[in-house]
């Protein structure tokens, strides 16, 4: 195949590990064109027309779904959404006949949330339509990684060479590990932040700094992504309380004035307000975290039309028509 | 009909009576008849050519999981025991971990009765520890003796009770038996999926940390050693577990302990992509930790290889791998395996496998075989060190196919596996 033309993703998006600079540039540079259809008066163009896409969520998401739906309509894709959440069906076995069954009605494409680490891979593997990621355990969230690399890219022109610390419980979350492997591909020094009980092991080898305490993380940093503390790990004895945990490692504005230089602040949602971030920080000048919601829609539009087989710089032409 | 059999020409290993040579082994009346050169044949012995093949006594797996009562869709006596036979080992001891689980002498006899009708590899039960495996009150571990079971374990489960674990190898001691453990502190582990590690935080898997099989192991060295009770610690996977037993049986500890085929070569790397086939439990662990575990092979620390064969339906492996039960098959995979890469790669002689796959279990758990003396039972293992083959799980006797080694290139295999002086599999 002709590297020039070569789908710069593969069949699926499963994670951002392993992903090249170039592949993440591409799909970054893809979703610069796609931002601007959601600023029009209709809000559609004939992208995927006559694909059929399933949103299949085993888990609840209200921010995820709707923004990978508004992309897939703006596209003019065909939609259907299961929502599978709760306790019965999120195991295996399900998953296989799911997946046989899906294949069995000819669809193109399946973005899939679900609670098990590797349930997008597995789905991957076992069915010919594209696969999107859109969140597995604690393993990786690809699209939403992506948007925060667009997102510090619109805000700082670059991504090689910002220090960027992601913030909180690491453990547990796939929004970082996505982070880490889309900064670090992308040229940029990581560094995560938290109480060592919500730090994964042998964070060093994934060739990430560790900070514990919050104020030299923001002394280090120029980007903070500051994850959210589900009110579970409270309970599982991982942090005592949610009022030390805002104490020991909140984002307030007053450690944020200490720094020396004007942080950018980014927060996946949905956020606890005064605990893991505070108000006047969420609503602050240093936040960007509505921009991230719009940078969502189009780095999904540009995750699927990229899987669906297009260019990445046939994407302007393709808006209008030209590629319907 | 006779029922003599001689096995004539093979390379006969026989390290509990320092053999290695070019020798007959005639069988007869169901025990060894006689070992040494150019043996003539009586008229009525059926007579095998053993020339480049090596005969041992009988391998002797002390760590199956037959599946039988309750999980027949996994395996069966029958089909284990056949899968045994034809994996060249003629004994194996079968975990007590069913539905219901195996903890009272009327349980017991009927796993040695249906092992019987099997007819293939010698079944010996072992019973639970505590009733119904719930690590409570001690079992009836007196009857189940009588009733024939080797050793007393709780496996697939861990003794958490430390008093328990006292009571059960001061007991023990009454009926000359081994306690068996599969050391693991579930409060350090009862949430992970693999090794805890690098691995495991880039795939996203709760881990189970060294630290959870360490600290049972050396629980149990200390209560082996207060209690003057034998200790058989399971499938060791971990550096420092490896050590602290060298230590425990350097002051005087009565500790044997095995290893496993798979953690003898594969380190949890083979977990990526979410291979279910890696899952077991202990898990996989890092290259020094089986560095390590081979170390502890080649000094006799660890006594035994033993496969902890643990059959499960392709439906429960085909998930998602937080999903999906833990453990391999490994009776039909192991001999293959430890030839290819412990023996072939010089981790071990080939006498030092027959002592650790045939004498010192047989040694461990008190059982007749291990030996080709004149007057033993006619068990009995012929192999090809030589023969290439590639793993195919749906060639498998066993009823399971959830094999890591599935596609591995292996040399050596079982020719003849003779039980009893009678063949149960030629191969």
């Amino acid at each position: 195949m002709n590297p020039a033309t070569a789908a710069p993703l593969g069949k699926d998006l499963v994670g951002l590990e392993n992903m090249s600079a170039e592949q993440l540039t591409a799909i970054l540079d893809t979703a610069e064109p796609f931002k601007e259809i959601s600023e029009r008066r209709i809000k559609k163009v004939p992208v995927l027309r006559g694909k059929t896409i399933v949103n299949l969520f085993f888990e609840a998401s209200t921010r995820t779904r709707i923004s990978f739906e508004f992309a897939e309509k703006r596209l003019s894709a065909d939609t259907v959404n299961i929502s599978a959440s709760g306790s019965s069906v999120v195991k295996g076995e399900t998953l296989v006949d799911t997946a046989r069954n899906l294949e069995a009605m000819r669809i193109d494409m399946v973005v899939m949330r679900h609670g098990a680490s590797g349930a997008a891979q597995f789905l991957a593997d076992r069915i010919p339509s594209n696969v999107v990621n859109a969140g597995d355990g604690r393993h990786e969230h690809p699209t939403q990684g992506l948007l925060d690399l667009l997102t510090i890219r619109d805000h700082r022109g670059k991504i090689e060479g910002l220090k960027v610390c992601i913030v909180g419980d690491i453990l547990h979350s796939r929004v970082a590990r996505s982070n880490i492997y889309g900064l670090l591909a992308l040229g940029a020094e990581v560094a995560v932040c938290g109480p060592p009980t919500l730090l994964p092991v042998a964070t060093d080898e994934l060739g990430v700094q560790v900070f514990t305490h919050i104020d030299d993380a923001i002394r280090w940093a120029d980007v903070l992504n500051v994850l959210r503390l589900q009110l579970e790990r409270m309970e599982g004895g991982y942090v005592p309380s949610l009022r030390e945990y805002n104490r020991v490692w909140g984002v307030t504005n007053a450690r944020l004035e200490a720094a020396e230089r004007d942080l950018l602040v980014l927060h996946p949602g949905p956020m606890n307000r005064g605990v893991e971030i505070d108000s006047d920080v969420a609503d602050g000048p240093h936040s960007v975290i509505l921009n991230q919601v719009t940078n969502g829609v189009a780095v999904r539009m540009a995750v699927l039309y990229l899987l669906a087989g297009g260019q990445p710089e046939r994407a302007e032409a393709a808006k209008e028509g030209g590629e319907g | 009909m006779s029922d003599k059999l001689l096995l004539k020409g093979g390379r006969v290993v026989d390290p509990s009576q320092s053999l290695d040579g070019t020798l007959d082994v005639l069988l007869a009346g169901g025990h060894i008849a006689e070992v040494g050169a150019g043996i003539d044949a009586a008229e009525d012995a059926r007579v095998v050519d053993c020339a480049g093949l090596v005969v041992t006594p009988g391998l002797i797996d002390v760590h199956v999981h037959l599946r039988e009562p309750g999980e027949e869709h996994k395996e069966t006596i029958a089909t284990g025991a056949a899968a045994a036979a034809a994996g060249g080992f003629t004994a194996v001891c079968a975990m007590p971990n069913t539905d219901p689980p195996i903890d009272d002498p009327a349980a017991v006899g009927y796993v040695a009765a249906e092992g019987r009708r099997a007819g293939a590899a010698r079944v010996y039960p072992v019973g639970c520890i505590s009733v119904g495996r719930a690590g409570g009150r001690l079992a009836l571990v007196g009857e189940m003796v009588e009733a024939g079971a080797v050793a007393i374990t709780d496996d697939g489960s861990p003794v958490m009770d430390s008093g328990l674990m006292r009571l059960a190898l001061d007991y023990a001691k009454a009926f000359g038996i081994p306690v068996a453990d599969h050391p693991e502190d579930l409060g350090l582990s009862a949430a992970g999926h693999m090794n805890e590690g690098i691995v495991s935080t880039r795939l996203g898997l709760p881990g189970k940390p060294n630290a959870s099989e360490d600290i049972h192991i050396v629980r149990d060295l200390l209560l082996a050693e207060l209690t003057g009770g034998h200790i058989h610690l399971q499938h060791v996977s971990t550096r420092f577990g490896v050590e602290a037993i060298r230590q425990g049986k350097a002051r005087g500890v009565r500790v044997t302990a095995e290893a496993s085929p798979h953690h003898l070569v594969l380190n949890e790397e083979a977990v990526n992509g979410y291979r279910t086939e890696a899952k077991m439990n202990p898990p996989l662990r890092t290259a020094r930790d089986v560095e390590a575990v081979r170390a502890g092979l080649a000094d006799g620390t660890l006594d035994t290889i033993a496969t902890d064969h643990a059959p499960h339906h392709y439906d429960e492996k085909e998930a998602a791998f937080a999903e999906a039960p833990n453990g391999v098959v490994g009776l039909e995979t192991a001999l293959g395996v430890v030839l290819t890469k412990v023996v072939g790669e010089g981790v071990i002689d080939l006498s030092t496998m027959v002592e650790r796959m045939s004498c010192a279990p047989a040694r461990a758990f008190n059982l007749p075989g291990g030996s080709l003396a004149v007057g033993g039972p006619a068990d009995v293992t012929v192999f090809d060190a030589e023969a290439r083959w590639t793993v195919d799980p749906k060639a498998f006797r066993s009823k399971s196919r959830n094999t890591p080694f599935a596609g591995w290139e292996l040399q050596g295999r079982p020719r003849l596996t003779v039980v009893g002086g009678r063949i149960v599999f030629e191969g």
